[in-house]
């Protein structure tokens, strides 16, 4: 019984996500079973990919998802979110694009080292967001509006040129499909963002750490956290998450556009927070739920787009749905559904005795 | 502050609040930042008309910042109003040109019907879901946010341009005042030109300050943001007065929308894009703390020049390429953010202090000053 109870209680958060998604699958499977066949193709470049519809939801939900990992832990330790993901995402993928170019061909140590310089600018400046917050006390949604307006700015004066391009196999294994394996790489990046997480947090205290600078920060300085290490920590990763998405975002279509480069993925990134029933004003969080909110954002996109919902028009549809998720999943509703059903069961003792 | 009065010890003086210390700032900056444009720059910035069409330029923005503080000082925010007033300007265009009203007068406040009706039905639903659903409002006007934007795209996906010849008349209408005006080089006096929707929008700056510092709703709306438990247990009705600060930042976004299609008749998907940004920042520089508790429209309106001016002098200066231009304002974002939290960290530093000192001062000051202000 009291196993039962926990393990309930654990999932308790996820209920609405599941369920949601649940009803998502459903209703794709009614209009149409074809949604979820998968087969396999051979690609331009003569790789045997798989292909369907459930797969590219999982592949393209992958920058959404590891960003989303990254705003989860930033939301919880300053209860606030970082709305300039997207405009970094541009600086971190001109970066890697500048460094590539300057090093000439394009081998696999230079994507490597591209890669890193990457993720340490990136840090860097997610690091002057983490500043402004933990150090000046300004509030994050503030703090990161200065690098949301002038990020893609930085990104374009960096490499000059308005499209970059790059032409490579190892580009492409990298945002597409590593000849010989049929899931497309995106998919492992996701787990290994992921993993590094679970690592850290699974030999680490941070996890506890950050819940607690989230829920009081003057009570978890008073048991001797420091506030401000573990905020710059949490924006440092966040960092991680960016950079790497990044670098998949520019992969994937082999060229850098400062412009359209996750466009408007901050918000979506702070709905998968949302959707995944954690608070956005910080405490306590679950990472899992994150993940599947960011899978459930592009569940229904790609849902919409096969209904042959225009690209421009989705943004309505989702909006609606988005509501109905958050009204099913608001305390007020909750509270009434559980009364209804403490009621139902009250009733049916009540029977049970009488007879 | 009569209630602070009693608690107040005669050896402490009364410090600033902390909204009275950011609007001072805010305000500071503005002056500092215009005459010192005057000084380094000089042409345009000389004449009165500069300042005018700073007003002119911004009316929208100087409505929605005070649709974000109503809500900002409740502790709640609204990203819904760039798309609104998107929608809106997309609505009222294509009624305008499919209208078959004769009257002209009739025509134009249909319009504006239009555009508050819109604005309304986006703050009822979000303050039903935000004050009543105890949904997180930045979610919920999120949802909204997209909502507009996808239902200005499913209106039309192409710009509408509107043709109301009535309307267009109306919308040109400017008020000219002779003497703040200026010698043109051929001898022609040319008079200081004031649109409408600038003074729409000082207007509704006016009334939204009497209506935050005299009515009840607005003393109600300061002690939530500061504490939505200390609040309640005043008595004070948190969900309705909530309710009602999104109601009536819905219906300010409807009325920028209406200001903005007078400035330029046009819908397009573009309308706005990011207005709520540019709105939130002008809040924030003016003064309103995210938190709540804090904030005034005043500042906000300063604020929203404080932006406009900035823009204005990137635009006049020889950094005038478009990245320069958002790296520059970028930058001078950075600085007045930052150097407001140091003010007010010094600020709140130096009276703990002073209270430590005076031992007998009453412990709780900080918070019930926060409190207290408007």
């Amino acid at each position: 019984m009291n196993r039962k109870k926990k393990i309930a209680a654990s999932l308790g958060q996820l209920v609405i996500p599941l369920v949601a998604l649940a009803i998502l699958i459903i209703f794709n499977l009614i209009r149409d079973p074809s949604f979820f066949s998968i087969g396999m193709r051979t690609n331009n470049a003569g790789n045997t990919v798989l292909t369907g519809n459930l797969i590219s939801v999982i592949d393209s939900a992958s920058e959404l998802a590891i960003i989303a990992m990254g705003m989860t832990l930033v939301t919880a330790a300053t209860g606030g979110q970082d709305i300039s993901v997207g405009a970094v995402a541009a600086i971190s993928g001109a970066i890697f694009v500048k460094v590539l170019q300057s090093m000439g061909a394009i081998t696999g140590t230079s994507v490597f080292v591209a890669l890193i310089a990457s993720i340490l600018v990136t840090i860097l400046f997610k690091l002057f967001n983490g500043t402004l917050v933990a150090v000046f006390n300004i509030q994050p949604m503030i703090a990161t509006l200065i690098l949301y307006s002038c990020g893609r700015s930085i990104a374009y004066w960096i490499n000059g040129d308005a499209t970059p391009q790059l032409d490579s196999p190892i580009i492409s294994s990298f945002g597409k499909t590593i000849p010989g394996v049929p899931i497309p790489t995106p998919i492992f990046a996701v787990i290994l963002v992921g993993l590094f997480l679970f690592l850290i947090f699974k030999f680490s205290s941070l996890r506890l750490y950050t819940q607690s600078v989230g829920i009081n920060q003057a009570a978890a300085r008073l048991n001797g956290i420091n506030p401000m290490h573990i905020k710059l920590l949490s924006f440092a990763l966040l960092g991680v998450c960016v950079a790497v998405a990044a670098v998949i975002g520019v992969s994937r279509l082999g060229q850098l556009n400062h412009k359209t480069l996750l466009a408007d993925i901050e918000m979506d990134a702070i709905l998968a927070v949302a959707i995944g029933g954690n608070n956005l004003g910080g405490g306590k969080y679950k990472m899992s739920g994150s993940i599947l909110g960011a899978y459930i954002i592009q569940m229904l996109t790609t849902t919409l787009y096969a209904m042959n919902v225009a690209p421009v028009n989705v943004k309505a549809y989702k909006a609606i749905v988005i509501i109905i998720i958050v009204v099913a999943g608001s305390p007020v509703i909750k509270d009434a559904v559980a009364k209804l059903f403490r009621s139902m069961k009250n009733s049916s003792t009540a029977k049970k005795g009488v007879a | 502050m009569n209630s602070n009065e009693k608690v107040r010890t005669p050896r402490l003086r009364e410090p600033l609040t902390d909204t009275q210390t950011l609007l001072f700032i805010s305000i500071g900056i503005f002056l500092v930042m215009y005459i010192g444009a005057i000084l380094l720059l000089g042409g345009g910035f000389t004449k009165p008309q500069m300042f005018f069409d700073l007003l002119n330029d911004n009316a929208a923005l100087i409505i929605i910042a005070c649709a974000l503080t109503v809500v900002m000082i409740g502790a709640g925010i609204n990203i819904s109003v760039g798309g609104v007033i998107g929608l809106t300007v997309m609505a009222c265009a294509i009624f305008l040109n499919k209208t078959q009203v004769e009257s002209t007068g009739l025509a134009i406040c249909m319009t504006l019907l239009l555009a508050l009706g819109i604005g309304l039905a986006f703050g009822i639903w979000q303050g039903l879901l935000v004050a009543y659903l105890d949904i997180q409002p930045f979610i919920v006007t999120l949802a909204g946010m997209f909502l507009a934007r996808g239902l200005t795209t499913i209106l039309s996906v192409n710009p509408v341009k509107a043709t109301h010849e009535g309307f267009l008349a109306f919308a040109k209408l400017k008020v000219k005042i002779s003497w703040l005006g200026y010698v043109a080089q051929n001898g022609n006096l040319i008079p200081a030109k004031i649109e409408i929707g600038a003074i729409v929008a000082v207007a509704t700056v006016i009334v939204m300050f009497l209506i935050l510092r005299y009515t009840r709703f607005g003393r109600s709306i300061y002690a939530i943001g500061g504490n939505r438990q200390s609040a309640l247990m005043l008595g004070i009705n948190v969900r309705r007065s909530v309710f009602w600060s999104y109601v009536i930042s819905g219906l300010l976004s409807g009325l920028a929308g209406f200001v903005f299609l007078m400035h330029k008749p046009a819908g397009n998907a573009n309308v706005a894009m990011r207005g709520e940004m540019d709105a939130i920042a002008a809040s924030i520089i003016g003064g309103t703390l995210l938190t709540g508790g804090v904030g005034n429209v005043i500042g906000s309106f300063f604020g929203a020049m404080i932006l406009a001016t900035i823009q204005k002098i990137i635009a006049l200066s020889p950094l005038n390429a478009s990245w320069w231009q958002d790296m520059a304002s970028g930058a001078m974002l950075a600085f007045f953010i930052v150097l407001q939290s140091v003010v007010l960290m010094r600020k709140n530093a130096a009276f703990k202090k002073k209270v430590q000192q005076t031992e007998d001062g009453p412990k709780n000051n900080n918070t019930e000053v926060k409190e207290g202000t408007s």
